[in-house]
């Protein structure tokens, strides 16, 4: 292939350059709509700010941590998710309609969208670029077991997998498993464990690496 | 549509490769194109449904090839032009044509926060009879609509038992070509994984859809 072709299958989904011309055509037209009066400036750095740093996977780990910590909490998470997350005061774009999915020792759940992107912002932020591609969404509704082990968990024949694809405007997260051994921290401290990919069902919540 | 969009199920398309410690952003014109379509879509000129279904249209050798925000950007500059916000030959040249009045955009800083942070409801207040309730057997319906459909190609045909009514929202077959709202009851669906792939799936793994009123027929 050319070497145009090349860069044009590889760039983005592994993070690579893109070819120049994207960046300068969203220039172009950012800077045409800004001219227009169709986007104010200000207000798109305002929304990059949001996504960048302010709404992610730390709020969801509160939302699982508070879920571990406060029996009555769960109750009410697995009730009505979104009600529930309100409560911490997350909520919003992407997240308007939010279930929460329990796994056990018995059941496993995971989640995907197979026909786009969708994942529930207001919790876990902007998804990562694995979870968008092709890969991750053509596979994990017809192996999810084979998905896991790539991610590098297994998960036991004795084990029910839930798999979840996000069709609709309701958006789901997972309630994963507590590991055993840190019933001793509090809500904060475990917060600090929870990782965005075991609240889409990829992973389990690890460890702490060093005794806390 | 029965483009490559509708991808549950393929094998072939490489594997999963997540990247550690991944940043929000890889590119700074990414953060600008998803800034650009959350602050055009405040227009309301187009709905999320015609905004997903506008990405769908990109061929499908192309969607393959496309990085994510590279697909945005196709799908909002389609909008854009279709929509007459801005011409194709303003978009190329990135200057507004001569005379043209300077609009104020209903998006501004200030609001930006309460505006995500309230997002927008997809349920409506109309009646709507439930058809089924939890624990009835259905069937999603065999159609292949050339428009938009949430129905996935991999459930068509296939049996599951509704789990939860989700209550009454919007249908995006019809509201992402123009057509309304059509507000219907949203169900979960389960299907038992060997409804849908056959035996070598695990005997109690399941695979779970919300299915729009209209997907389904009973059994």
């Amino acid at each position: 292939m050319t070497h145009a072709e090349h860069d044009h299958h590889h760039h983005g989904d592994e993070g690579q350059e893109p070819p120049s011309d994207l960046a300068l055509r969203v220039k172009a037209l950012e800077s045409l709509l800004v001219e227009k009066g169709l986007v104010d400036a200000a207000a798109l750095d305002a929304i990059i700010e949001t996504y960048e740093h302010k709404v992610g996977p730390r709020d969801g780990a509160k939302v699982v941590a508070l879920a571990w910590t406060d029996a009555a909490y769960r109750q009410r998470l697995l009730a009505d998710a979104t009600a529930a997350i309100a409560e911490l005061g997350f909520g919003g774009r992407q997240g308007e309609h939010m279930i929460a999915v329990e796994n056990t020792p018995s059941v496993h759940n995971l989640v995907v969208c197979t026909l786009c992107s969708c994942y529930p912002w207001p919790v876990l932020g902007l998804p990562p670029v694995w979870y968008k591609s092709a890969p991750y969404r053509s596979r994990a509704v017809i192996d999810p077991r084979g998905v896991l082990a790539e991610f590098g968990l297994a998960v036991g024949e004795d084990v029910e997998i839930r798999v979840w694809d996000s069709t609709a405007e309701v958006r789901y997260l997972v309630l994963p498993e507590r590991p055993e051994g840190i019933e001793h921290l509090d809500a904060e401290a475990l917060a600090a464990l929870v990782t965005r990919d075991s609240m889409i069902g990829v992973a389990k919540v690890p460890l702490p690496s060093a005794p806390v | 549509m029965n483009s490559v969009h509708d991808m549950g199920g393929m094998h072939g398309l490489g594997p999963i490769a997540p990247e550690t410690d991944e940043p929000v952003f890889h590119l700074a014109w990414e953060t600008r194109v998803l800034a650009l379509t959350l602050a055009v879509g405040a227009w309301g000129k187009w709905n999320i449904d015609a905004s997903r279904h506008q990405r769908e249209l990109i061929a499908g050798r192309d969607y393959l090839a496309m990085s994510y925000y590279e697909k945005w950007l196709t799908g909002l500059i389609e909008l854009i032009v279709k929509t007459g916000l801005a011409s194709r030959s303003e978009i190329a040249t990135g200057r507004p044509v001569k005379g043209a009045s300077r609009l104020v955009p209903p998006l501004n800083a200030a609001r930006v926060a309460s505006v995500l942070a309230a997002g927008g409801s997809f349920t409506r207040d109309v009646a709507a009879p439930a058809r089924f309730v939890a624990g009835d057997e259905v069937r999603a319906r065999t159609i292949n609509p050339a428009g938009h459909t949430r129905l996935p190609r991999y459930v068509r045909g296939r049996r599951g038992v509704v789990e939860r009514d989700h209550g009454v929202h919007v249908f995006p077959d019809s509201n992402a070509h123009g057509a309304g709202e059509c507000p219907q009851r949203l169900y979960g669906v389960r299907f038992a994984a060997r409804e849908l792939w056959g035996e070598t799936s695990a005997k109690r793994d399941t695979v779970h859809l919300d299915l729009w009123d209209a997907y389904l027929e009973p059994v």
